[in-house]
């Protein structure tokens, strides 16, 4: 696999301040992986997102996406067609005042032929699980519907690469699953590169890499079992780990020999009927 | 004796148009005095619109509510004094801020009710404290502040109030773990050293799990259950068909009571989880 997103000794801060919100990262993303980005409020996580589709550039160092540099002005409507973004807040986000068109906005302004408009407009309202929906006015729905409409926006656009910047925090455990499995369908079906910013361990335990953020620098990248496995270091930096490493842990703490590389349900009820049978 | 009490309280929104919906559909339920009540339901279940009644915020379409035993829409005039005595705070509160400083906007409610200045300056103080603020944040603006101190700068300004009743709608959306832990532990050392009855909405059980002594369970508009926090975790299997999430915790140890392993007593927090785990190698001589 080629790397699709790479950042080169990449520093940034904003103008007139001395910090720097970002220090020397160093990493890439391949074509088709989906990798999760933990951090407190504040760690940078979010900046490096805007550095993906050329929201912010470097104030030193470079980034690449697909091998077009961001800092390239000319080239700046080719990186925003490869790498789209899904931010926190929907109602920052929704333009038109019917669903459906909300949801073509982008491909009208890329000029897409009308009968295709139709086709990926229909296509993506289905696979966030709002078609019934494609009618009404995006006041009138919920804060998690709206966010799954423009989820719709960024997927009619076909893009190589989304990045969501925590797009479940707003949403209900229903409508935080759909996403997650429209987000890894994607990922799966259409081999679309996935960067997911999210508080939720759940969440990050799904995805095949990790990367752990922390005052701007990169502190863990590596596979979740890996790193979920460093308990006191995540929680040192105000993050989390699912209830079952948890329980691992809290149960190693007291002594037992419990393997440290659990994270999901059922890895954990399998050690737990092993111990008590 | 139940602080809050409804009657048949129903709500409909847009009344009369194509899209009229009832959100709160013949409601009845009684809140004792110092109860930590965690509300749970999906998007559209009905539970915002049911708490903006408890103060006063919206009027029942039909059916009644009782305050400390008082239907709150006898005397229109009053409903002032309820919403001094039913504090709430909304989702993503820091967006309510305006005052230009910390101190001032946590005063700004206790100077609506026309307290003493002696009696405003000790509860900005006191709350200030209780929600993890320092002394030199409250000359500082507000927006100053990173979003958990702004957010705990909101719930200070309606705990300034000392209400009888604080609801809390979804006080940790959006905030990082520890950011998450810090305000839940904060608001659960207010309900217990005032003693007030605390509603938290939250679409996290694990979170629920954690403080609340009941659960109420909203769906479709209607009460689903209404029990003490063990008992609504009983019926786990139901409250996940309906879209809502129980803690993974709870659902490792509903797998292992499929699989023939099961106890006595419901495991949804990892703390209990790790006592009865424990207890059961002791028992069985394992350790």
């Amino acid at each position: 696999m080629e790397n699709f997103a790479e950042s080169v000794n990449l520093d940034f801060k904003y103008d007139g301040e001395d910090v720097l919100v970002l220090k020397d990262i160093n990493i890439s993303f391949k074509q088709g992986e989906m990798t999760a980005v933990l951090g407190h409020n504040g760690c940078g996580k979010s900046t490096l997102a805007k550095h993906l589709n050329a929201i912010l550039l470097p104030s030193g160092g470079t980034v690449y996406i697909d091998g077009i540099d961001t800092k390239d002005e000319n080239r700046i409507y080719d990186i925003r067609q490869r790498v789209g973004m899904v931010f926190q807040n929907p109602d920052n986000q929704i333009v038109a005042t019917i669903v459906e068109e909300d949801v073509a906005f982008a491909l009208e302004n890329l000029g897409v032929q009308s009968d295709e408009i139709r086709r990926r407009v229909d296509e993506a309202l289905k696979a966030v699980g709002m078609y019934e929906y494609r009618m009404h006015a995006p006041h009138q729905l919920s804060g998690g519907q709206k966010q799954r409409v423009a989820i719709a926006g960024i997927i009619a656009m076909r893009p190589r690469c989304i990045v969501l910047d925590e797009p479940t925090a707003m949403l209900d455990p229903k409508g935080r699953a759909e996403v997650m499995k429209t987000v890894k369908e994607l990922n799966s079906k259409y081999g679309i590169t996935i960067i997911l910013i999210t508080h939720y361990m759940e969440e990050a335990a799904q995805c095949g890499r990790i990367i752990v953020m922390d005052r701007g620098k990169v502190l863990m990248d590596n596979s979740p079992k890996q790193v979920f496995s460093r308990v006191e270091e995540l929680k040192a930096v105000g993050l989390d780990v699912p209830q079952v490493t948890e329980l691992v842990y809290e149960l190693n703490k007291y002594g037992l020999k419990l393997d440290t590389h659990i994270i999901n349900e059922n890895e954990c009820c399998d050690a737990l009927l092993k111990l008590l049978s | 004796m139940a602080i809050l009490k409804t009657e048949e309280l129903t709500y409909v929104y847009s009344q009369g148009t194509p899209f009229e919906k009832t959100a709160v559909d013949h409601v009845s339920l009684e809140i004792e005095k110092g109860e930590f009540v965690g509300v749970i339901g999906h998007t559209g279940s009905g539970k915002s619109t049911l708490i903006q009644h408890f103060n006063g915020l919206l009027k029942p379409t039909s059916g009644k509510i009782y305050l400390d035993g008082e239907d709150i829409w006898a005397d229109k005039t009053k409903i002032r004094q309820v919403r001094f005595k039913v504090g709430l705070v909304f989702q993503y509160p820091e967006y309510q801020i305006f005052e230009d400083t910390v101190y001032k906007d946590i005063a700004f409610g206790p100077k609506n009710m026309k307290l003493s200045e002696n009696e405003i300056d000790g509860r900005v103080r006191r709350t200030a404290v209780s929600v993890g603020l320092t002394e030199d944040i409250l000359n500082k603006s507000p927006f100053e502040l990173s979003g958990g101190q702004k957010r705990r700068v909101a719930i200070a300004g309606v705990m300034a109030m000392e209400p009888e009743v604080l609801i809390l709608d979804e006080p940790t959306a959006g905030l990082d773990p520890k950011g998450r832990d810090m305000i839940l532990s904060q608001i659960s050392h207010y309900h217990k050293t005032t003693g007030c009855t605390v509603l938290l909405v939250s679409h996290s059980m694990e979170d629920v799990a954690k403080f609340a002594s009941k659960i109420l369970v909203m769906n479709d508009s209607k009460v689903f259950c209404y029990d003490k926090t063990a008992e609504v975790f009983k019926r786990t299997e139901e409250i996940s068909s309906m879209g809502l999430s129980v803690p993974q915790i709870a659902r490792v140890f509903n797998i292992l009571k499929n699989k023939g392993l099961s106890f006595d007593e419901e495991v949804y927090t990892v703390k209990y989880a790790k006592e009865l785990i424990i207890r059961e190698l002791k028992k069985r001589g394992k350790i």
